[in-house]
């Protein structure tokens, strides 16, 4: 009875340790064009996949279907053991999407866009917390600048920026490095390699290529 | 860091919306001006007979407002689908309907209430007895932010479609026409002599029943138009 008990207690512990995202037997389509079926994957602690693909090939359609914005024609997508669209609140709060939009407001500040989107996905942090990762980023001496001013690969920066203020285990980056000159490319690495070193996930999509000394990126073919 | 209540959350979006429109304050005033205008138009189409003009007033009144918070409906989730803000306002943790009811709040505030401001000064334009211009303002402050929950709705639905400004007003108008008639029913019912009390409290009603249901359908229908 004891040992039992050891058994389910544990399973829960790891669980909670090792969050895992499993995709199983997904179907994805756009209007009646289906873009890829019987996609298996799954990304535990620690592992970082690209996915892969020509132009359409349903790259942006699976990141987007993995944060549960399309729905997937068949099969489903499932965080630490329970459907996504069952436990919304809770996987939310796991992830944290950079699209292909910046998701930032031009006639708001760099320090005021992300203390904004951070509050909107539940957090409140500091002014200090808000310029420590602005100045990581690269953007210190332009926070308060409205991001109407700023250049496309600045404004990307202020989208980045998110990643280090959130909590959340889950990146699911859709071609974070748009516009980011080398000095950018090379911060990215850095933040994504000490991500996955706190156990965190990356699913990513990008043409250029990424190299992370020390990490071994899974890649995902959509055929 | 700390995790935001549900209140903080509303008091955040409020705020953030509040805080884009003094950025951008030229929106804002359009919507006003639109409605002033066209209250001032009716005078000088109809004539300068006193009784004639007593008599349209609450009608005019309250389908302009109608008309001008139509025009402004296009902006309360346009901007953000736009720039993908709406996509991580929908990936929140906590109650998507609580932050689209703080969107629909700040909405009011900037679209509904300058026009219940302005409305005394049309009213004397129509030369109304300061009973009905009292009716006139607490049914305009009942009713505009029934107009601003069920607008929500229309605009969530036609997010992205093409002509989608067109499309809202078909949309939201009819649903609208209860509001209409009982807000401005409620003036008229003051300057004929009987209490506005029954229109008020229906109009009251409505406003209940809005607030209890559109944030919900709107949070909903932004899902649907986001996949």
């Amino acid at each position: 009875m004891f040992i039992y008990l050891l058994i389910i207690v544990s399973f829960f512990y790891y669980r909670c340790l090792y969050p895992m995202l499993e995709v199983k037997d997904l179907c994805c389509a756009r209007g009646e064009q289906q873009l890829f079926s019987g996609l298996n994957f799954t990304v535990s602690g620690g592992e970082i996949i690209q996915v892969q693909g020509k132009n359409g090939s349903g790259k942006t359609t699976l990141l987007r279907t993995l944060c549960g914005f399309s729905i997937p024609v068949k099969g489903e997508v499932i965080w630490n053991g329970s459907a996504i669209h069952e436990i919304d609140d809770e996987f939310h709060s796991d992830i944290v999407y950079l699209g292909h939009l910046n998701a930032i407001k031009e006639e708001l500040s760099a320090l005021e866009n992300l203390r904004i989107s951070s509050a909107i996905s539940g957090w409140s942090i500091s002014d200090n917390d808000a310029l420590g990762a602005l100045s990581r980023i690269g953007l210190q001496g332009r926070e308060t600048f409205p991001v109407r001013v700023l250049s496309q690969g600045q404004r990307r920066r202020v989208a980045l920026a998110r990643l280090l203020v959130s909590k959340a285990s889950l990146w699911i980056l859709d071609e974070p490095l748009t516009a980011l000159d080398v000095g950018a490319v090379e911060l990215v690495q850095s933040m994504i390699k000490l991500h996955l070193s706190n156990n965190g996930m990356v699913v990513f999509t990008t043409h250029q290529t990424l190299d992370i000394s020390g990490v071994e990126i899974r890649c995902l073919a959509l055929s | 860091m700390n995790n935001l209540s549900l209140m903080s959350m509303l008091g955040v979006m409020i705020r953030r919306d509040l805080l884009l429109a003094m950025r951008r304050r030229a929106d804002v005033l359009t919507s006003l001006v639109f409605f002033v205008m066209v209250v001032s138009l009716f005078p000088l189409a109809v004539g300068s007979e006193m009784d004639l003009l007593r008599k349209m007033a609450p009608g005019v009144v309250w389908v302009s407002a109608l008309l001008a918070s139509m025009l402004s409906l296009g902006r309360m989730f346009a901007a953000d689908y736009r720039d993908g803000t709406l996509e991580q306002t929908l990936l929140a943790p906590q109650s998507v309907s609580i932050l689209v009811f703080g969107k629909i709040v700040a909405h009011w505030m900037l679209s509904g209430l300058p026009l219940v401001l302005i409305a005394p000064v049309l009213g004397l334009q129509f030369d109304m007895s300061g009973e009905s211009i009292l009716v006139l303002i607490v049914s305009l402050l009942i009713g505009t932010p029934v107009l601003s929950l069920i607008g929500a709705f229309g605009a969530a639905l036609t997010l992205g479609l093409r002509g989608g400004g067109v499309l809202v007003s078909l949309l939201v108008l009819p649903l609208c026409i209860p509001v209409l008639i009982f807000g401005a029913g409620a003036v008229t019912s003051v300057t004929s002599g009987v209490s506005a009390s029954s229109n008020l409290a229906l109009l009251g009603s409505f406003l209940l029943l809005s607030l209890l249901f559109t944030p919900w359908v709107s949070a909903q229908a932004l899902r649907i138009s986001m996949e």
